[in-house]
C-alpha cells in the first residue's frame, strides 16, 4: 500500500510542475528578441565558455562525504536493534567506528578539511 | 483526541458504496494528491507572507498591507503573476536539464512533505524506515540544484550550484547522525511509531543530554540543509546575483523558492516528530488536570504549532546573522558539528545499553 502511495505521490508531484508551467506557457506573453537569448549572469555580456573547471576542494568535500554517508548507512539497522544487540553490539560498532574516525583524523592531519 | 481515519474510513466507505472497488480506489487515490497539491500550495504561500512580514518587522517595517486586509493575499497575487510571466530559455543551456531541473526539485520535496506526520491518523505515506526515507528523498533535491546550475551555462551558477552542493552533503551528515541518535533511542524508524514511543513525554525531554543536543545540531544543520539564513552562500544575493535559479524566470523561478519554503516546513516537521512529539500534546507526569486540558487541544494544532515556532526560529537566523563565508562553513561542519554528533551518539548508546533513561 506504501509503494502505491509513494506512486500516487510522484504522479501528483509530477503533475503539479507539468501543469502549472502548460498553464504558465498558454497563459503568459510571448516576445522574441535577440538581446533576450543571452545569458544574464551579472548585467554584463559573457566571456568565455561558461562550462568550466572549477575549484578542486568541492570533489575532495564529495568523497569524504561519500566515505561518511555510507558509514551513516551502515549505522542505520544497528541502530534499530541497539537494545537486543546490547554491549557486544556496542563494542563490535565501536570498532567500525574507530576505523572511520582515523580516516577522518587522518584527512584532518593532511589538511583535507581546510578550504584553500 | 480527535482521530482523522474516522474521517478517512467514511470517506472510504462512502465511495465503495456506491462505487466498484477499483473505481472507489481511482477517487481516493485522486482524492489525496488533491489534498496533498492544496495543503502544499498553501503551506508555501503562508510561509511565504509569514517570512515577509517577520522580516519585515526585524527591520522595522511593516511588510505587506496593501493586498487584502494585513496584506495577507500578497502572496498569492505574486503566485498569479509569477504564473502569467514569460518563461525564457536562453540559448546556449543544456535544454533538457535546464527543464528536468525544477521537477526534481519538487518531486524531493513533495514525497519528503508527504512522509510526515501531521495529525491523529493523518499521514500519507508511512513506511517502516521513514525517517531514513525521509532523509534520503530530501537528498534528491541537491541533484536539482546541481543540474540548475550546470545547464544554466552561466559562472555564478555553476559556483552557486557547487557551494550548495558542498554545503547540503556536508549537512547532511549531521542531520543523518543527528535523526540515527534518536533511532537509537525509540528503536523504530517508522514515524507514526515514534511519534507514539513519545506519548508519555518528547524525546528532548526523555532523552537526557544527548537528545538536546542532537536537537540543536538537527536545527543548525537543517537551516543549512534548505540553503537558508546564515548559510545561503549558493544564492548570495550581493556576489552571485541569485546563484543557481539566476537564469529561470516566471514560474521555473517559482518552482525552486516554493520548494525552498518547503524544505524549511518539512526540516521543522521532521524536528518535531523527532524531536518535540510530533502530534503528542505536552504532558507532564501527575498533573492530571493540566494534561486533560493539553489532550483537548486538536493534534493538528499541536503539530503545525511547533512546527511554525520551530519556523520562526529558522527565520530568527536568517534576519539576525551575517553570512557565513565557505571555509568558516565547512569548518564549522567538518570541524565542529561532525565530532560532536559521532560523540554525542555514542553517549545516546551508552545511556541505552546501560539503561540510565527514564
Amino acid at each position: 500500500m506504501n509503494f502505491t502511495l509513494l506512486v500516487v505521490v510522484l504522479i501528483t508531484a509530477i503533475a503539479l510542475v507539468a501543469i502549472a508551467l502548460g498553464v504558465a506557457r498558454l497563459v503568459s506573453p510571448r516576445s522574441y528578441n535577440g538581446q533576450k537569448g543571452e545569458a544574464y549572469e551579472c548585467g554584463i555580456p559573457t566571456r568565455g565558455k561558461s562550462w568550466m573547471q572549477f575549484k578542486v576542494g568541492y570533489y575532495l568535500f564529495a568523497i569524504l562525504f561519500l566515505m561518511f554517508d555510507v558509514e551513516t548507512v551502515y549505522l542505520f539497522p544497528w541502530a534499530v536493534i541497539v537494545k537486543e544487540t546490547g554491549v557486544d553490539g556496542l563494542y563490535c560498532i565501536l570498532f567500525f567506528m574507530i576505523v572511520l574516525i582515523l580516516g577522518l583524523a587522518y584527512a584532518w592531519k593532511k589538511g583535507a578539511l581546510e578550504w584553500k | 483526541m480527535f482521530d482523522f481515519s474516522v474521517v478517512t474510513h467514511w470517506v472510504d466507505q462512502l465511495l465503495r458504496s456506491f462505487l466498484p472497488e477499483g473505481w472507489a480506489i481511482l477517487t481516493e487515490f485522486i482524492l489525496i494528491g488533491l489534498c496533498l497539491l492544496v495543503g502544499y500550495a498553501v503551506i508555501a504561500l503562508v510561509l511565504i507572507y509569514v517570512e515577509r512580514k517577520v522580516c519585515a518587522f526585524f527591520q522595522c517595517r511593516l511588510g505587506p498591507n496593501r493586498v487584502g486586509p494585513y496584506g495577507l493575499i500578497q502572496s498569492v497575487a505574486d503566485m498569479i503573476k509569477m504564473l502569467t510571466k514569460e518563461l525564457i530559455t536562453i540559448n546556449h543551456v543544456d535544454k533538457f536539464l535546464f527543464n528536468l531541473a525544477p521537477y526534481i526539485v519538487i518531486i524531493a520535496s513533495v514525497i519528503a512533505f508527504s512522509c510526515l506526520p501531521f495529525a491523529k491518523g493523518l499521514e500519507i505515506i508511512d513506511f517502516n524506515v521513514g525517517a531514513f526515507f525521509v532523509m534520503a528523498v530530501s537528498s534528491m533535491g541537491i541533484v536539482g540544484i546541481l543540474l540548475a546550475g550546470w545547464s544554466s551555462n552561466n559562472k555564478y551558477s555553476l559556483i552557486g550550484a557547487m557551494r550548495s552542493g558542498a554545503q547540503m552533503i556536508s549537512y547532511e551528515l549531521s542531520i543523518g547522525l543527528s535523526i540515527l541518535t534518536i533511532i537509537v533511542f525509540t528503536d523504530t524508524m517508522q514515524l507514526s511509531q515514534i511519534v507514539a514511543n513519545q506519548a508519555d513525554g518528547w524525546f528532548i525531554f526523555k532523552g537526557h543530554i544527548p537528545a538536546f543536543i542532537a536537537f540543536i545540531i538537527y536545527l543548525i544543520a537543517g537551516t543549512a540543509e534548505t540553503n537558508r539564513g546564515p548559510f545561503d552562500l549558493p544564492e548570495a544575493d550581493s556576489e552571485l546575483t541569485a546563484g543557481y535559479h539566476t537564469e529561470y524566470s516566471g514560474m521555473h523561478f517559482g518552482f525552486f523558492y516554493l520548494a525552498e519554503y518547503l524544505n524549511m516546513f518539512i526540516v521543522a516537521g521532521m524536528a518535531t516528530t523527532l524531536f518535540l512529539g510530533g502530534w503528542m500534546p505536552l504532558h507532564i507526569g501527575g498533573w492530571n488536570g493540566f494534561n486533560a486540558i493539553m489532550d483537548a487541544i486538536p493534534s493538528i494544532i499541536w503539530f503545525f504549532g511547533k512546527t511554525g515556532g520551530l519556523i520562526f526560529i529558522i527565520m530568527w537566523f536568517k534576519w539576525t546573522f551575517p553570512r557565513l563565508r565557505i571555509d568558516q562553513l565547512l569548518t564549522l561542519e567538518w570541524k565542529y558539528l561532525l565530532p560532536i554528533n559521532l560523540v554525542n551518539m555514542f553517549l545516546m548508546v551508552i545511556v541505552v545499553v546501560f539503561d540510565l533513561h527514564f
